[in-house]
């Protein structure tokens, strides 16, 4: 559409008439009527299939974090990693303490998902398939899915994807110099 | 079973878990047959949801056969073929009660503000997704629809979430007839609104994104005029220009927390985690609209604080609406447009990658690499 002159008046900008528009667009109009909407209007009861008023607990198997804005532990609720170590430790406090109106509550959340993330890696360390970071974080993709022309052109995002290999080696690089100057520093103590 | 789980940020892999149990009597247990990598699961993936835990499995895009069922289920039994929204809901609430199906109050105990979510942290209830083989799917008698014999499976594992989402967004916008419509973003999601504002009366729909072939795709599948805002000063003032100077009648912001176009506030949202999401298309919605107009948002975003441009929101008098989308409220006449030659979902997919591959497959979907704009999952494939 070329660019016309403003006119400021009450008139609407111009725009292809109805007929135009139905010949040219598959489909063009057929919910034109908001009742045909299926989102019109926002409340509307109809049958779920729930045959239910107050659907049956579901066993708590081991205690179950809630928020402190829930009256009760809803009847239905998922079961995956349970809280523990450090990180349940900062998760259970931001349940406890802080309701989802405060920043604390989700803060505490994401700090937790930081050292769940370092206890994670530690742990892996021991086990018999300690997390590799090549095949983890399928960077390989890039040798295998056009990495370098995908990136040609006006695309923005490359002015910041430099920093994802930082955000994910860092932590490691930072926590394997701070380990080697604390043995070094046993080390000095020690002579 | 094989199954995708979170290892931390920007890390997953494939591992061994135990085939999940009925945990309650309406549960069912679906053997997976097709999965979706979403948008949103790269907020996961990047580490911005608070309560993403190591050990989870991704996936809120799902079909599948079933496998068992519950004591009390009565609408499926085994070897029925199903697709499953993604909200979990119990169906008798006060807000299911009334069709707000996605903010169910039963189903979340870590969080009034949400409502259930298959494979989507604890902020969303603690449940694990659909990347895998097996899944546990609580209120079968409420979600799961069987897949109707017509229907093709890609179209059905499109239609859990990103179709769903798409024409909910457009909904949302409450558009006339003759109405000009800006769509940010040309995900799928992003696609399907533009796409699905033509069928409530749009006269013009522009999609604006930074991605050339998401563009292209725009203007293939969706018929509209697109903006590459990344060839512009300013895409407000464009948006402006090409309206009179009015600004778009409706706005829909289909990109949400990782938004590009503002490197302070996408590094500030999707790399430090110091707001729940990069607010960059909703300011741009909200500039780029007109004033007493709609801004419809589907994108997601955590929920930590936003810099968001809400005083011009006040003085432009606009309406915002917003939720995530009750998917099967959708379902009946989304069907119709899909049967009546309308929508074609399945054209959204780029990739189907096999799920011991889905590393690699979240990492293409995140660079948007290769072309990527819908990349499906498939369990027991090579």
């Amino acid at each position: 559409m070329s660019e016309r002159i403003p006119v400021y008046t009450s008139a609407a900008p111009p725009v292809p008439s109805a007929e135009e528009l139905r010949a040219r667009i598959p489909g063009w109009g057929v919910d034109l009527d908001p009742a045909d909407r299926p989102s019109y209007p926002k409340e509307r009861a109809e049958p779920t299939g729930a045959h239910w008023d107050l659907p049956e607990q579901q066993e708590e198997t081991f205690p179950r974090e809630r928020s402190v804005e829930h009256m009760r532990l809803t009847p239905v609720f998922g079961t995956v990693a349970p809280l523990h170590g450090l990180s349940g430790a900062i998760r259970r406090l931001a349940y406890e303490r802080y309701s989802e109106a405060r920043a604390a509550h989700w803060l505490l959340l994401i700090a937790g998902d930081r050292v769940d993330a370092a206890e994670s890696h530690l742990r892996s360390l021991a086990s018999g398939r300690p997390d590799n970071p090549v095949t983890e974080t399928g960077v390989r993709a890039e040798l295998s899915h056009d990495g370098v022309g995908s990136r040609r052109g006006s695309r923005v995002d490359v002015n910041h994807q430099w920093m994802d290999p930082v955000l994910v080696a860092g932590p490691w690089v930072l926590a394997g110099a701070a380990a080697v100057a604390g043995v070094r520093a046993l080390l000095r103590r020690g002579r | 079973m094989r199954a995708m789980v979170y290892r931390g940020p920007y890390k997953i892999r494939v591992e061994e878990k135990d085939i999940p149990a009925i945990e309650h009597p309406n549960d069912a247990i679906v053997r997976v047959e097709l999965a979706a990598i979403c948008g949103s699961d790269l907020h996961l993936y990047h580490g911005m949801m608070p309560d993403t835990r190591v050990g989870t499995t991704f996936g809120h895009e799902f079909i599948g056969v079933v496998h068992e069922v519950g004591s009390s289920v009565e609408s499926l039994k085994p070897g029925d073929r199903v697709m499953v929204p993604f909200n979990i809901s119990c169906g008798s609430c006060y807000f299911c009660s009334r069709g707000l199906l996605s903010n169910c109050h039963n189903v979340n105990p870590n969080a009034t503000a949400v409502g259930g979510i298959y494979g989507y942290s604890h902020t969303t209830g603690g449940y694990d997704g659909g990347q895998a083989e097996y899944v546990r799917v609580p209120f079968a008698d409420v979600g799961p629809t069987v897949i109707p014999d017509w229907m093709d499976d890609e179209d059905a594992v499109l239609l859990t979430d990103a179709v769903a989402t798409g024409y909910f967004g457009a909904q949302l916008g409450e558009i006339r007839e003759g109405d000009t419509v800006a769509v940010f973003g040309a995900g799928p999601i992003g696609l399907v609104a533009a796409k699905t504002a033509w069928f409530m009366g749009a006269a013009r729909v522009i999609v604006i994104d930074h991605l050339e072939y998401r563009l292209e795709k725009a203007r293939s599948f969706a018929h509209a005029e697109t903006v590459n805002f990344a060839e512009l000063d300013d895409v407000v003032v464009h948006l402006k220009r090409t309206t009179d100077g009015l600004g778009a009648d409706v706005a829909i912001d289909a990109v949400g927390a990782e938004a590009d176009g503002s490197f302070l506030q996408h590094v500030t949202s999707a790399k430090l985690k110091l707001q729940g999401g990069s607010p960059v298309a909703l300011n741009w919605a909200i500039d780029g609209v007109r004033k007493g107009g709609t801004v419809s948002v589907v994108g997601a975003y955590g929920p930590i604080f936003n810099a968001v441009k809400f005083g011009d929101a006040l003085n432009k008098g606009l309406t915002l609406r917003m939720n995530q989308a009750p998917v099967k409220r959708q379902w009946p006449r989304l069907f119709e447009h899909i049967r009546n030659g309308h929508l074609k979902p399945s054209e959204l997919v780029t990739h189907r990658i096999p799920l011991e591959h889905i590393a690699e497959g979240y990492h293409i979907f995140s660079a948007k690499l290769d072309g990527c704009i819908k990349p499906l999952v498939v369990p027991g494939a090579n």
